[in-house]
């Protein structure tokens, strides 16, 4: 049995119960609402894309802490990032909560990378790790064109 | 024939005992299983029993001249004659064999909808029910212009008669309740259901899922013109379930699947169907499973269903005392009738988070919307952890739980 405490690490349980940028954008560029109807957890991503840097990003919605806390976490790596830089922190994430080769990532975005590491604990829970995945598939979705992020049960 | 023998009556209800008959048990020492409404442990006389069956009679049915498929055939139809016996139904004819309750409620949705329903009719179904009996009648309202009406809960969780028969007019052509809410465990009055439709000349289906494997039922007493349920949910198979139609209307009712073994004659123009039962069960079916199910409604009997329910009644008012007393934890209202499952959240903890914990603590529970979303969006929430119970479980499953939601309340207030 693995520690609960691996899974709920302080970070994530107060990124749960304080989510930072819990707040709509009035006018995003770009949104997108990201939904699991297996447990009902619902995120809207809000985004202002300034050239192809992330000037904004924001979430609300509803979920268990791990999926709160990965919006979080999400919207204070992905500001100031590039689209290049943001698709490449997610494609890293996903490999370590999902499964998949962990490629390396430029030296500039490790310690955003490392900021993501309490939410691996994931991996050993494989019911959950689509809700660390959801607020980031609502985020790719939203730079696409929006709607509903499809659900990825991983 | 060693297949069909019955299960031995077990003296009054030991749990303890009982658990010696789920292997589940023995190769997960320590479990704590509360998630039998979902889908319950199965029995070794219905696990051995279908390997028998298998190794000994398996042929196909009501095809074959020879032995071997006529003793597959009497299986076969051993267990309608079980099921029949079982829900106390008029005529073995009557009971049709299914894949689940699902496809159950959607063969009566699709098959008796289309003739009996037209534009402007009503279809009345509660706020409690599972989406599998919502959305078929839903689809069918949809289908042919009909309108699909809620009957609401009280506030105190108990099905409200008054609001019901308020609903009930001339154009009622279906009224489909559950016996027992999957959610919260509320006991719906399906006998006065039944005469309130009636009275109006509607037809009633019941969802018998919940009830089943927990609570004697009787189809003639209670009124009704179809009732449905699981196997698996009543200590049997995956994948063979029951409509039990009265006879009458299923004659009435056009086959909704085509194909094998429900025709009696087949030309280049035009086909002749069997009379029901067979009408409705096109192809090869679950012949082992249907067998699997008369040897689990076997094991049930052997029990007894007084026993069980007063055993699950019991164990309900010491979850429900042992829960509420628990600092946080919110319990959904079923009003004054309920039986073996419950459903709460603890303030502050999404019920996914809860299931987890208690899932490291070894108390399997189901969380989430259970199906019932018109049911969460009306009481407010995403989801709830729902406990609910077998023949196997004890107070001390009950007390493990309640020292894992505290272990959990503990955590998240860290």
């Amino acid at each position: 049995m693995m520690d609960l405490r691996e899974l709920y690490q302080d970070i994530i349980l107060d990124h749960g119960r304080h989510p930072r940028n819990f707040r709509a954008i009035e006018h995003p560029t770009h949104t997108a609402k990201g939904h699991n109807p297996l447990c009902g957890d619902r995120v809207t991503v809000y985004l202002t894309i300034e050239g192809d840097r992330v000037a904004d990003v924001s979430f609300e919605g509803r979920g268990c802490a791990i999926s709160t806390a990965a919006a979080s976490l999400m919207t204070e790596v992905l500001k100031g990032k590039t689209l290049a830089e943001a698709h490449a922190l997610f494609a890293q994430f996903h490999a370590k909560v999902a499964g998949g080769e962990i490629g390396a990532l430029p030296a500039e975005l490790e310690e955003d990378s490392e900021r993501l590491d309490p939410l691996t604990g994931v991996k050993a829970y494989p019911a959950r790790v689509k809700c660390a995945t959801l607020p980031w598939h609502a985020f790719e979705q939203a730079l696409k064109g929006g709607g509903a992020a499809p659900v990825k049960t991983e | 024939m060693a297949s069909l023998m019955a299960t031995k009556p077990h003296p009054g209800l030991d749990p303890q005992a009982l658990r010696r008959d789920f292997p589940i048990y023995q190769n997960n020492p320590g479990l704590v299983f509360l998630d039998s409404g979902a889908s319950a442990q199965k029995p070794a006389s219905v696990i051995d029993g279908v390997a028998e069956f298998y190794r000994r009679d398996y042929a196909n049915v009501h095809r074959g001249v020879y032995q071997l498929s006529q003793r597959s055939t009497d299986a076969f139809e051993v267990g309608r004659e079980k099921t029949r016996a079982f829900l106390n139904a008029a005529d073995v004819n009557e009971i049709v064999f299914v894949r689940g309750a699902t496809e159950a409620i959607n063969l009566v949705a699709q098959s008796w909808g289309p003739v009996f329903v037209e534009a402007g009719d009503e279809i009345i179904v509660s706020d409690l029910e599972h989406h599998s009996n919502f959305v078929p009648w839903q689809m069918l309202c949809e289908r042919v212009g009909a309108t699909l009406r809620v009957a609401p809960t009280a506030a105190g969780g108990g099905f409200d008669l008054a609001a019901f028969a308020a609903l009930l007019n001339r154009r009622t052509k279906m009224v489909a309740v559950t016996q027992v809410s999957n959610v919260t465990g509320a006991i719906l009055p399906v006998e006065r259901i039944a005469e309130l439709a009636h009275a109006h000349g509607a037809k009633v289906l019941v969802d018998g899922c919940q009830a089943i494997p927990r609570m004697p039922v009787d189809v003639q007493a209670l009124g009704c013109d179809f009732y449905a349920f699981s196997g698996h949910k009543a200590y049997g198979p995956s994948g063979i379930g029951v409509l039990w139609g009265r006879y009458d209307l299923l004659e009435q009712m056009p086959p909704w699947q085509t194909g094998g073994g429900m025709i009696t004659q087949v030309t280049l123009e035009k086909t002749e169907f069997q009379e029901p039962p067979h009408r409705f069960e096109a192809g090869t079916p679950d012949i082992s499973g249907a067998m699997g199910l008369g040897l689990a409604l076997d094991f049930i009997e052997g029990i007894g269903r007084d026993a069980i329910q007063e055993h699950e009644q019991e164990l309900t008012g010491y979850a429900i005392d042992r829960l509420s007393r628990i600092g946080g934890l919110r319990l959904l209202a079923a009003g004054q009738q309920r039986l073996s499952v419950l459903s709460f959240n603890l303030d502050g903890v999404h019920p996914h988070d809860v299931g987890t914990v208690l899932d490291q603590h070894g108390v399997a529970v189901r969380v989430g919307n259970h199906c019932a979303q018109p049911l969460m969006d009306k009481l407010g929430i995403a989801g709830a952890v729902r406990v609910s119970l077998g023949v196997y479980n004890d107070r001390d499953d009950i007390d493990r739980l309640a020292a894992a939601v505290e272990a959990c309340r503990e955590m998240f207030s860290r």
